[in-house]
């Protein structure tokens, strides 16, 4: 059983001019100890289906359908007292900016402990011992006199690993990171990612990992979903999307990405916009950008199928 | 025959000054303080190229950017655009069209209570480079043209693009006053991959046409890579390695550009653990002493603790590094 499984979840926002679907039934699955990469463009729902798993949807948004199940237990209609326990102590949550998770006011020390006293029971002095471990294995130097500080007092880098200690001190099962390295520079990007997949590594912890760079996800996710105008548009093995994407928008997002091994004359690029959410386009959503497109994209809109080792919504896959 | 640059920097600093309010000093007996943001620079870009400048933030690449167009005057050393200095040119307007800015945020750039004509019509009114209502409607048609939009386009108002579309705009913006030198910092990093691609090749679809000059700011190694022709790598306010695109990247010499360029997650090396580079920028208050680099360095020893390398040209790159110098870098 995964840990961690999504079936057909929707997500609706209702608006003045009617309802908005951003997210239209979306199905993965995530294993323990597995990184999978969400990966897609501004607008594709990516942040949204992290929001709606860990149950941080901004109102009026709310899931209108499917199910999210944790361990087999359904954790998208529960109240929010039970819902709260499940956060923290199940699902850690790591976000793009590091200031805006930690309070400016409290010490990290006490923001750590606090995080682990909440969930799991411990003495002042064993989580105030935990709290150092947790900053050492996340690599801030001189950890014992350092939880005493206040967020400000550290860099964006070391903001960023005290945000993630935050995340993993209750052993969560499962981490959603959202955007975790995008705020930082290339050379500390590389220190939190490898820190990410150690840590994952040593406690067997799941990762739902969303970013826009596809780089990142190369070295650091398992398995992949593309997403695109709230559906997945592809989810596979990261080896296998990267080099033989199946379909036609993973296809052409790979070659608009700059090598850094070669350099060519032009990059391929893909014409056009993603559709705004209130005009979606029949059929499949990228059928007016895409350069294969036929008379039963227009009309019907595809499901994941099975294309060699992924699996793509696209009509080009219908019989194989 | 040597054909005469587009733009020149010469030994240019840039420093800002950080101290604290004139009483509080004297109450509390601290000095001024500076921040060196950009120390020491030298660069020359030939018409027609792209020379592209790449580093972490905080390594004085915008500061330059901004230097390039007159936005800042240099606190020592000079830059000269097409053989004048950069502040007389600033001061003639047939100059000054001469040269212009493309700037990351396509949402700030833009007035959002102007129609996107009057965004792009107004170079071309302000230095009269045409004044009769259909001569400047005609240019704005074709610059939207030539970026992508249509003359349609025109009638509406900023907040109706997408940041792609909005960047295009900025664009023909720049373009209007037909300029031969543009200044682009980070011109795609708010933007999307796939609409990243768009800019990049409409860019230097552009540079081919009309034999435009860019410098180029960047972040993204892999975008330096596509768009350059030469590179300056920079770090704490200098440039620690400068010159032929293709050569640094076959071969960086510089330990930061190694590092740097080891640092960043490729897609054609899939489950590749990366080698961090430890440590952090220090502070461009108080650098290091030596060469900025050294407390991240692999390759430090004491000379370079001590005393801050100068630059040595080895085919056609200039090395800021002891390590490099003394071939210690195996």
């Amino acid at each position: 059983m995964p840990l961690l499984e999504v079936r057909d979840l929707t997500v609706e926002f209702p608006t003045r001019h009617g309802v908005l679907r951003a997210l239209d039934r979306i199905s993965f699955s995530i294993d323990a100890g597995e990184i999978l990469g969400v990966v897609g463009e501004s607008g594709a729902g990516k942040s949204l289906t992290g929001a709606a798993i860990v149950g941080l949807l901004e109102r009026p948004g709310h899931i209108a359908g499917g199910e999210i199940r944790l361990d087999g237990q359904r954790i998208d209609n529960l109240a929010a007292e039970p819902l709260r326990r499940i956060r923290g102590r199940r699902i850690g949550m790591i976000f793009q900016d590091p200031l805006t998770t930690l309070n400016p006011l409290y010490t990290i020390g006490r923001q750590l402990t606090e995080t682990m006293q909440t969930h799991m029971r411990l003495s002042d002095t064993e989580a105030r011992r935990k709290a150092v471990g947790w900053l050492d294995r996340v690599g801030i130097p001189a950890a014992a006199q350092r939880i005493d500080a206040y967020p400000h007092e550290f860099s964006g880098g070391q903001r960023q690993r005290v945000v993630i200690a935050l995340a993993l001190c209750a052993e969560p099962a499962l981490i959603v990171a959202d955007e975790p390295t995008t705020a930082l520079d290339v050379s500390i990007q590389a220190q939190i990612i490898t820190l990410l997949k150690d840590l994952t590594r040593d406690h067997g912890t799941a990762v739902m990992l969303i970013t826009h760079d596809m780089g990142v996800i190369a070295e650091t996710a398992d398995r992949v979903a593309v997403m695109y105008a709230g559906r997945i548009a592809e989810i596979g093995p990261v080896a296998a999307v990267i080099r033989h994407p199946a379909h036609p928008y993973s296809d052409g997002l790979m070659a608009s990405i700059p090598s850094l091994e070669h350099r060519v004359n032009r990059l391929r690029q893909i014409d056009g916009a993603m559709p705004r959410l209130d005009a979606i386009p029949s059929g499949c959503r990228f059928h007016p950008r895409c350069p294969h497109v036929f008379g039963r994209c227009r009309e019907q809109q595809p499901e994941l199928l099975d294309a060699g080792s992924t699996r793509a919504a696209c009509w080009l896959h219908a019989d194989g | 025959m040597v054909e005469r640059p587009t733009l020149e920097a010469i030994a240019v600093s840039h420093f800002f000054d950080v101290s604290r309010p004139f009483l509080q000093r004297v109450f509390t007996g601290e000095p001024r303080r500076r921040l060196r943001a950009v120390d020491d620079v030298s660069f020359v870009i030939a018409p027609g190229t792209t020379f592209a400048l790449v580093g972490e933030s905080g390594c004085g690449k915008s500061t330059i950017a901004r230097l390039a167009v007159g936005l800042y005057e240099p606190s020592n050393g000079d830059i000269v655009f097409e053989n004048q200095a950069l502040s007389s040119a600033r001061a003639q307007p047939a100059m000054r069209r001469r040269m212009n800015m493309i700037f990351q945020d396509p949402y700030a750039s833009l007035n959002p209570r102007w129609r996107v004509s009057d965004i792009v019509a107004e170079p071309i009114r302000a230095f009269r480079l045409a004044t009769r209502p259909n001569e400047v409607q005609g240019r704005v048609g074709s610059l939207l043209a030539s970026v992508g939009l249509t003359v349609r386009d025109g009638i509406k108002y900023p907040h109706e693009f997408s940041g792609g579309q909005r960047q295009r705009i900025s664009i023909a913006r720049a373009l209007a006053s037909e300029p031969d030198f543009l200044v682009c910092d980070e011109p795609t990093s708010a933007l999307d991959v796939s609409v990243q691609a768009q800019i990049l090749n409409l860019m230097r679809d552009l540079q081919q046409r009309l034999g435009l000059t860019y410098l180029f700011i960047s972040h993204n190694l892999a975008v330096v890579r596509h768009m350059a022709d030469r590179l300056g790598v920079m770090y704490l306010g200098r440039i620690v390695e400068q010159g032929p695109a293709e050569a640094i990247f076959r071969r960086p010499r510089h330990p930061y550009t190694r590092l740097l360029l080891d640092a960043i997650p490729d897609l054609e090396q899939v489950g590749r653990a990366r080698t961090p580079v430890g440590g952090e920028l220090p502070s461009p208050i108080a650098p290091p002493p030596g060469c900025p680099f050294h407390p991240r360095c692999p390759l430090a020893n004491e000379r370079c603790r001590m005393e801050k390398p100068a630059h040595v040209t080895a085919d056609s790159v200039q090395v800021a590094c002891h390590a490099v110098e003394e071939a210690r870098d195996g």
